[in-house]
């Protein structure tokens, strides 16, 4: 299979914020400025490749019926794993995305992957899918928090782009993420059309 | 006192999906009829309080103790997998009716992110408990409230996309955008309950 | 490759591996990570402790914890760390340093579930020179609530539930120092400073 193509599938194609539309949760709640939604991007971004990756190689010695829990197993060690390294090496990180760290368990993407990719594809492309879905995913909620951090702050990655006093604060706030997004969203079909 | 400013606080001020951003996923997928939505609320409701009361309980009689708190998330998850199969077979077996009416939202609530969420915060005693000690029965009333908050906040939004759907609406639009921005504006109603928590305590006397 | 098939025994023996496999995966990072958890949580106390009273280098003589209240006394000063459980979205924790009058001499926000990038303000906006400066205030003399509720500080623009939380966490913890000192200011004079008593 074309590498570059599941990659460029991943990122733009089938993006999954945009166009698939899954791991809504953490796509909404972690995006209140640029760096957090990158964070929570690249925190994905690992997951997803390590668990494509595993999947991939041990795909052959799972039998059908007890399929979903071992993939369940493998992602929640793997985020726990993850948990732990970001609470020892970079706290701020584990501060600003708090519980929505574990919940990457439930974030649909990744299981979707393992299904739908991983569990019938070869290693080298399954850790291809998962870095450009891991891209997309983060390119995603970089530019939600982007968007947010700069119409509700004047800032983007805390730069100074307008006085603070003329942003709109409901952006930062939980109405603003929907409200965002959705635009967000009417704005890549228009694109794509 | 303090019980019924938990119940509030969980279903008005904090509402789990328009201000705490947890089981978007069903949310957005499951409220395209008031009745599906009514469905799926209960069964997470169902779902949640067992989850909590189970994953509280493994939470102190077996990682504590055994200082394997580490393996938090991968326990929980498989509970929560292991108690949604088994509360559809009971449910089949015991209650065909009510089977009927949830049966098919059962399988999509073990990744629903609001069950694993609500029990991670229950068990760790991090969710506002106003003052109480976060035991076992101020986490099922938690737990419970916040699904009630959940099946509240999904019930109003089907209600306002069943109205959408007969709305003519821009191309670019159509679908996920309008659907967000309604989303966007609930939530915009919700923040009106912001500080009533602080209000009733202080009218309760708390 | 072919797939195993699905009969009962290669089923439990898999998912047996795969548990085994991971828990002891786990149980490694654990063992590895612990220590480095551990020692930035003290750091940060200490950075904490260090930064609300404004000194560089100082020694805890001692730590006395009241209904979650715990208060580190030093050699430059005590620092008060209170918590308030009706924040924005929960729990709000507080460090705050006073000097040997009861004036806040700094404080800092250990911990907060306020709104990432508004409630989570309260980190600079009490701070001197900010618009809410509460430094050099002292909850016996300043009426330290926030001027909606008749006090004199500034809220925090759109945050009036974050700071009202925030004040009470300051009071708070002035209340605890003073209760402290005026019950242990017999025990610490026999050389005992320590609150035995509580």
């Amino acid at each position: 299979m074309n590498q570059i193509k599941v990659f460029w599938n991943g990122l733009v194609k089938e993006n999954p914020t945009f166009v698939l539309l899954l791991g809504m949760c953490p796509t909404l709640g972690t995006t209140s400025s640029a760096l957090n939604g990158m964070s929570m991007g690249l925190a994905t971004m690992a997951v997803l490749i390590f668990s494509n990756l595993i999947i991939s190689l041990i795909k052959s010695f799972i039998p059908d019926m007890v399929r979903i829990p071992s993939y369940i197993v493998v992602i929640a060690s793997l985020v726990t794993i993850l948990q732990m390294v970001i609470k020892a090496y970079a706290p701020e990180i584990d501060k600003s995305l708090g519980l929505f760290i574990p919940l990457i368990v439930v974030n649909c993407i990744i299981l979707g992957r393992a299904e739908a990719f991983a569990a019938k594809n070869d290693p080298l492309s399954s850790v291809t899918d998962g870095v450009g879905m891991g891209l997309g995913f983060t390119m995603a909620l970089t530019l939600l928090g982007g968007v947010r951090e700069l119409l509700g702050t004047g800032r983007i990655f805390s730069f100074g782009i307008f006085p603070e006093d003329y942003g709109a604060l409901v952006f930062v706030l939980a109405p603003g993420a929907f409200i965002a997004l959705g635009y967000l969203i009417a704005i890549v079909n228009r694109l794509k059309n | 006192m303090a019980y019924i400013l938990i119940v509030i606080t969980a279903i008005f001020v904090n509402n789990i999906v328009l201000s705490q951003f947890l089981g978007i996923c069903p949310f957005l997928g499951v409220s395209k009829k008031v009745e599906s939505a009514l469905g799926m609320g209960a069964a997470v409701a169902f779902v949640l309080t067992i989850a909590t009361i189970v994953t509280y309980l493994i939470q102190k009689f077996v990682l504590e103790p055994n200082a394997l708190e580490y393996l938090q998330t991968i326990a929980f998850i498989l509970v929560i997998a292991a108690l949604v199969q088994m509360v559809e077979i009971v449910l089949k077996n015991v209650n065909p009716g009510l089977y009927q009416a949830l049966g098919v939202f059962l399988p999509l609530i073990t990744t629903n992110c609001c069950i694993l969420g609500v029990a991670i915060l229950v068990a760790g005693g991090t969710y506002n408990a106003q003052g109480l000690e976060p035991d076992l029965l101020t986490g099922i009333i938690f737990a419970f409230s916040t699904a009630i908050g959940f099946a509240l906040a999904l019930t109003i939004f089907a209600g306002m996309r069943e109205q959408l759907a007969m709305m003519n609406i821009p191309m670019g639009m159509q679908g996920m955008p309008i659907a967000l921005v309604t989303a966007g504006l609930l939530a915009m109603a919700f923040m009106g309950f912001s500080g009533v928590d602080n209000g009733l305590s202080k009218a309760f006397g708390l | 490759m072919k797939k195993l098939a699905s009969t009962w025994y290669n089923m439990t023996i898999v998912l047996t591996l795969i548990s085994v496999v991971a828990g002891a995966a786990l149980a490694y990072v654990n063992d590895l990570t612990a220590g480095p958890i551990r020692m930035i949580k003290e750091q940060e106390l200490q950075d904490g402790i260090k930064a609300v009273l404004s000194a560089d280098d100082l020694t805890v003589e001692s730590t006395d914890e009241t209904d979650g209240v715990i208060v580190y006394r030093t050699d430059k000063g005590t620092a008060v760390q209170a918590t308030d459980p009706n924040g924005f979205g929960g729990k709000l924790t507080v460090l705050v340093g006073f000097d040997n009058k009861g004036a806040v001499q700094g404080y800092r926000v250990l911990e907060s579930a306020e709104t990432p990038g508004l409630g989570a303000k309260a980190g600079e906006w009490f701070q001197k020179g900010q618009k809410g400066d509460i430094i050099g205030m002292s909850p016996e003399k300043n009426n330290m609530t926030v001027s909606k509720d008749g006090g004199e500080v500034d809220a925090i623009t759109a945050s009036t539930i974050t700071s009202r939380a925030f004040l009470r966490c300051v009071n708070a913890a002035y209340e605890a120092l003073a209760k402290e000192d005026a019950q242990s200011g017999a025990t610490r004079q026999a050389g005992d400073n320590t609150n035995e008593e509580d």
